[in-house]
């Protein structure tokens, strides 16, 4: 058996050998299920605010990229591990995220979470509460809303269907993905306070990558400028604030 | 030390919902780690329990009723089996959920269901049933012949064939089996919280906590081998109890023909 | 005849909803659970004969090896070493590939949180096609399973090798065979028939146990299944619908239970000529049925 892993190991060895290159590719990764922000369409592609915005950084910076999709879950650990170069997930910039991955310039405003409930449902803020585990939303209704119970699914359109089939009162997520929902069915409602959580939606890199970072900042910066990303902004997230 | 004691005082019952609401969020000491991926082994040894337990009963009665001549007694219980074993427990999770989850539209008495404590459990039990149904069933069918006779001979008959003959013997060449089946049984019950069922306020198994500590240390190395520990424990322990019923069901062997049956080629799952 | 889905109804709705190309990449996947069945089974029936063989080897060291392999692995439920092994894996042949390609490159290999190894040394390339990357994640998948179920394999082929007469070990012996003569020779030709049964439970657990791609980051016959079977909102899909994963997982199980049905056929088959002529219940019955 041993002699089977070194061989195996050998191989791995000559393979990478025979096509030497240099580093020029990036690798984006999104999740693939949070629209509007990221999702995969009818032709099984990725698709949505993301993936025309990422494709326009890319442009911008010089550089060729491929998408791949990761599970959210493990979606910082395989950053980290080198499975790919960049998130490009509708990941929100937060202190703990900072310590372990960098992020580049915010490429939304602040983007305000909020409550779906059923249509007519009373004060839900003592109730159960989905979310998406492993987000802002799910660390908020544990340390912030000391009456509440989290019920956590590892997807976010499932978090959405708790509410539907009244596993849970209401779902805390992103309010630029619940509007679509709210708007196609007339049985939900967005309802209570919005919160604000998290500071805008940035691309995660390893924090040893500071060349990328840079391009990548200064591709936002030229966006920003010539208003090519407002235009991206309300093109895909009706009501979000623009820059 | 002592430190590490406030954190079992504060984390040791956290699966159950007991003791400090927030989980850890930073600075992750090794004996947080281990509290509560501690802690989520509570879940793992509740449903392994619960469902091998009450399991026993339904499997010895799947195995004898596929081992019926009745045909609308075989029947129903060969599918049985056959739906439980033929199919992935993961898939089978998935679906439970979602089967729950109309259900629970239908009528309310339901709406218990689709929680992991008693929908996950229902699964876990017909699973095992399903799975010994097999064991006991290949054991009913290998019982020497010699040994009916026997009872024959002696003018028992019904009830007290069974129970004095047939029974013990199909228990006796069963259990290595068995004993492979409840541990299986145990390490599956890790999948729960990995399937459709949600985990409610952070509460969750031993595999549930340490793919926590995984995602927020991003250190695989630490929390996967805690897991294994505890369940390399839990195995021994049931190891040692199904070897302990194994050793009463053989008691009557001679020596050497005892060692022997441990080492029959077991029939894993 | 698709290229306006909200005009059609009843049938040909349903007819192109199932043929988008986003099914195409389920009907897909089955595809990769079978590639992946096709590659472990062997791949692991390896491992274990080399960890059985391991196990009863008569130098201790190796021995010992061979039974903590066996034991741990059983011991520990198998979606924690899925969710261990694939990162382990990858970290390890890229550790080794960076030691070798660059020794020159300066700085450790884990700065803080980043695992760092040179552009070279990455597995695969980074620039490689969206192809290799599905590729070596798939392999790593097929190591990982191979580990897995090559333990249990191992302990069926161990059980096995216990199982054959000592006698014929003996006669074996008495010929002037020596040790390696009599493994080869006696001893592997013979189990086979103690370890059919075994093995080709195995089978039937290798084949329920491909659900557990999903974890391992292939998009498996679950992530399409989950994926397509939630709600679609008319905004982003042609092919709007309600929480249909019910129906995705059902037809999943239909799947399985066909596969395992088949199987069973096969092995059953198989097995009754084994158990002909015992002096079992089964045996019992089938000379009954004979006369």
């Amino acid at each position: 058996m041993k002699k089977l892993i070194l061989s195996a190991a050998v191989l791995a060895l000559t393979a990478g050998l025979a096509m030497a290159e240099s580093h020029t590719t990036v690798r984006l990764a999104t999740e693939g299920a949070y629209p509007p922000y990221n999702f995969i369409n009818d032709k099984g592609e990725v698709d949505g605010f993301e993936r025309e915005l990422g494709d326009e950084l890319c442009k911008r910076a010089e550089l060729t990229c491929t998408w791949s999709t990761n599970e959210w879950d493990s979606i910082i650990p395989n950053l980290v591990s080198g499975n790919y170069d960049v998130i490009i997930a509708g990941m929100s910039i937060t202190e703990e995220r900072s310590q372990v991955i960098s992020f580049s310039e915010p490429y939304t405003q602040p983007d305000p979470s909020a409550f779906m409930t059923k249509a007519g449902a009373g004060d839900v803020m003592s109730g159960t509460i989905a979310a998406q585990s492993g987000t802002i939303q799910a660390a908020y209704v544990t340390a912030d809303m000391p009456g509440a119970t989290l019920l956590e699914f590892a997807t976010a359109d499932e978090s959405v269907a708790a509410v539907k089939n009244g596993e849970a009162d209401a779902v805390l997520a992103d309010k630029a993905t619940l509007v679509p929902i709210v708007e196609a069915d007339s049985e939900l409602a967005i309802s209570g306070d919005e919160v604000l959580i998290g500071g805008g939606v940035g691309l995660g890199m390893r924090q040893s990558d500071t060349e990328l970072k840079a391009k990548f900042d200064a591709a936002i910066e030229s966006m920003k400028a010539d208003g090519s990303l407002n235009a991206l902004i309300t093109k895909w997230l009706p009501g979000a604030a623009t820059f | 030390m002592n430190e590490c004691f406030q954190t079992l005082m504060d984390y040791g019952l956290r699966s159950q919902g007991i003791g400090e609401k927030l989980l850890p969020r930073s600075d992750f000491t090794l004996c947080q780690q281990f509290v509560l991926i501690g802690s989520g082994m509570t879940w793992n040894i509740y449903f392994g329990v619960v469902a091998v337990f009450a399991g026993f009963f339904l499997a010895t009665a799947l195995a004898l009723g596929k081992g019926s001549r009745h045909l609308w007694i075989r029947k129903p219980s060969e599918w049985f089996i056959f739906v439980f074993r033929g199919s992935p427990l993961f898939v089978q999770f998935f679906f439970a959920y979602f089967l729950f989850l109309s259900l629970k539209q239908a009528h309310p008495a339901f709406s218990p269901f689709t929680s992991a404590w008693l929908g996950a459990l229902v699964v876990l039990f017909f699973n095992t049933s399903a799975y010994s149904a097999e064991i006991f069933y290949g054991a009913l069918q290998s019982i020497p012949k010699g040994d009916i006779e026997a009872a024959d001979a002696y003018g028992m008959s019904g009830w007290p064939r069974f129970r004095r003959v047939i029974w013990p013997t199909m228990l006796r060449l069963a259990w290595p089996s068995y004993t492979n089946e409840a541990i299986f049984m145990f390490q599956s019950t890790t999948l729960v919280f990995f399937s459709g069922f949600p985990a409610t306020q952070q509460r969750g198994d031993a595999l549930y906590y340490a793919n926590y500590f995984a995602d927020k240390t991003f250190n695989p190395f630490i929390p996967y081998p805690i897991l294994a520990m505890y369940f390399i424990l839990l195995t021994l322990l049931v190891i040692w109890g199904y070897g302990a019923v194994n050793r009463y069901l053989n008691r009557h062997l001679p020596q050497e023909r005892r060692s022997r049956l441990t080492f029959r080629p077991n029939v894993i799952r | 005849m698709c290229s306006d889905p909200s005009a059609l109804h009843g049938f040909s709705w349903l007819a192109c909803y199932l043929t988008t190309a986003k099914h195409m990449g389920l009907y897909w996947s089955f595809g990769t659970v079978l590639l992946l069945l096709a590659i472990t089974a062997p791949t692991a029936l390896l491992f274990g004969f080399g960890g059985a063989s391991a196990a009863r080897s008569r130098f201790a060291p190796l021995r010992w090896f061979g039974k903590a392999y066996i034991a741990l692995v059983r011991g520990v439920p198998d979606i924690a070493f899925f969710l261990f092994f694939v990162i382990a894996l990858d970290q390890g042949i890229e550790y080794v590939r960076h030691l070798f390609l660059c020794p020159s490159t300066d700085g450790p290999v884990r700065q803080g949180n980043d695992f760092i190894v040179c552009a070279a040394a990455k597995m695969p390339l980074g620039n490689s096609p969206q192809w290799v990357h599905e590729t070596y994640g798939f392999s790593l998948a097929v190591i990982t399973f191979a580990i897995v179920y090559g333990a249990f394999a191992a302990n069926v082929l161990f059980g096995a090798m216990t199982a054959v007469p000592r006698g014929q070990l003996e006669t074996a012996e008495a010929y002037g065979m020596s040790h390696r003569q009599t493994f080869w020779r006696v001893l592997v030709p013979q189990m086979w028939v103690y370890a059919l049964p075994g093995l080709s439970n195995l089978w039937m657990v290798l084949i329920k146990a491909t659900p557990l791609l999903f974890l391992l980051g292939v998009e498996d016959i679950v992530y399409w299944a989950r994926e397509l079977g939630g709600s679609k909102t008319p905004n982003y899909t042609d092919y709007p619908h309600g929480d249909w994963r019910m129906w995705y997982f059902f037809f999943l199980l239909v799947f399985y239970l066909s596969f395992t049905r088949l199987s069973e056929l096969v092995l059953n088959r198989i097995m009754a000529k084994l158990t002909f002529g015992q002096a079992t219940a089964a045996g019992e019955k089938q000379r009954r049925a004979a006369a």
